[in-house]
């Protein structure tokens, strides 16, 4: 049995400040936005200097990025569209009041986000093992010259900031199911879910960008 | 205000069309398109963000303000590219000296 729904204060979980739910839904919305937009503008800049590099040794990038396990990456991609389907569905269960529902597919959406870090883990390993790890005076292998420690070091600086964003997220969600599980959660204040549910989106769509940049972009050179 | 609750079917359909894309993008890689396989990757992928921003984050159905927000959000990355670019991409036209 789940915990009886905490009664909240006066008008159902409309904070004092907010004339309506419908203007705390909107105050909500746009403060994850703004904070959202900050982050778009932080991996801009990742995004700004990997264009300048590429521009600077295109052979370098082509052949780092021969060197990525494709399938890894490409599996990873179709984990996070499907968690990201998760994460909507887990809203959707929260606007309909629907409990149970809503912390499985936080739980479904929380264990896809821990096989997306799995399958990068054993990515950074293999790169571990097949010396593709640049600086910390390991011997870096380069296949042909040596500015594709360039791609590798923006390659890990991409992965492992977006990574970073993967492990607060899983940590938010837990804070989620906590909240669904002790009924904080209700059909009047669903707002946790839905800027929760925008943070893993967005993270999602990080790697949208990162997969066909890191992974795709020497696969037509043959040879 | 009511709140706009999506069908999941809506889910589902925004779902299979970015399995697809991505299946797509991923197989488009291995052709030799010369410069145009970089532009197919960021087209499909700008195409996939859009979705999941519309859609996936309900976008499509929030207030205008919103809408400035993630608008005036993208355009300042597009500042960020195009101005960096700008630089970086035209340095060659001036010889040296």
């Amino acid at each position: 049995m789940l915990p009886e729904a905490v009664p909240h204060r006066a008008s159902a979980a409309l904070a004092h400040q907010f004339d309506t739910a419908g203007q705390q839904k909107e105050a909500a919305t746009l403060g994850m936005w703004v904070f959202l937009v900050t982050e778009i503008l932080f991996f801009g800049g990742l995004f700004a200097t990997y264009l300048v590099y590429r521009n600077w040794y295109p052979e370098a990038f082509t052949t780092g990025s021969r060197e990525m396990l494709v399938w890894a990456g490409t599996t990873n991609t179709f984990v996070l569209i499907t968690s990201s389907l998760t994460m909507a569905l887990a809203v959707h269960a929260a606007q309909l009041g629907q409990r149970r529902l809503l912390m499985f597919f936080l739980v479904v959406t929380m264990a896809l986000g821990c096989v997306f870090l799995g399958i990068k883990g054993f990515e950074y390993y293999t790169e571990y093992l097949e010396h593709h790890v640049p600086g910390f005076g390991l011997p870096f292998h380069a296949e042909q010259s040596q500015h594709e420690q360039i791609f590798f070091s923006l390659y890990f600086m991409m992965t492992g900031i977006h990574a970073l964003h993967m492990i607060i997220g899983l940590g938010i969600m837990s804070t989620m199911l906590w909240w669904s599980y002790r009924g904080i959660i209700t059909t009047e204040y669903t707002n946790p879910i839905e800027v929760s549910g925008l943070y893993w989106h967005f993270v999602d769509i990080v790697w949208i960008f990162l997969f066909p940049l890191l992974y795709l972009i020497g696969r037509h050179v043959h040879g | 205000m009511a709140e706009h609750i999506l069908p999941k079917r809506t889910y589902y359909t925004i779902f299979a069309i970015l399995m697809f894309c991505t299946y797509l993008t991923w197989q488009v890689a291995y052709f030799d398109l010369g410069p145009f396989n970089t532009v197919a990757a960021l087209a499909i992928a700008v195409f996939k963000a859009t979705l999941v921003v519309l859609f996936f984050m309900h976008v499509r159905y929030s207030t205008r303000l919103t809408w400035a927000v993630v608008v005036g959000g993208v355009f300042w990355l597009g500042i960020l590219l195009v101005l960096t670019m700008s630089d970086y991409l035209t340095r060659g036209w001036i010889p040296q000296r």
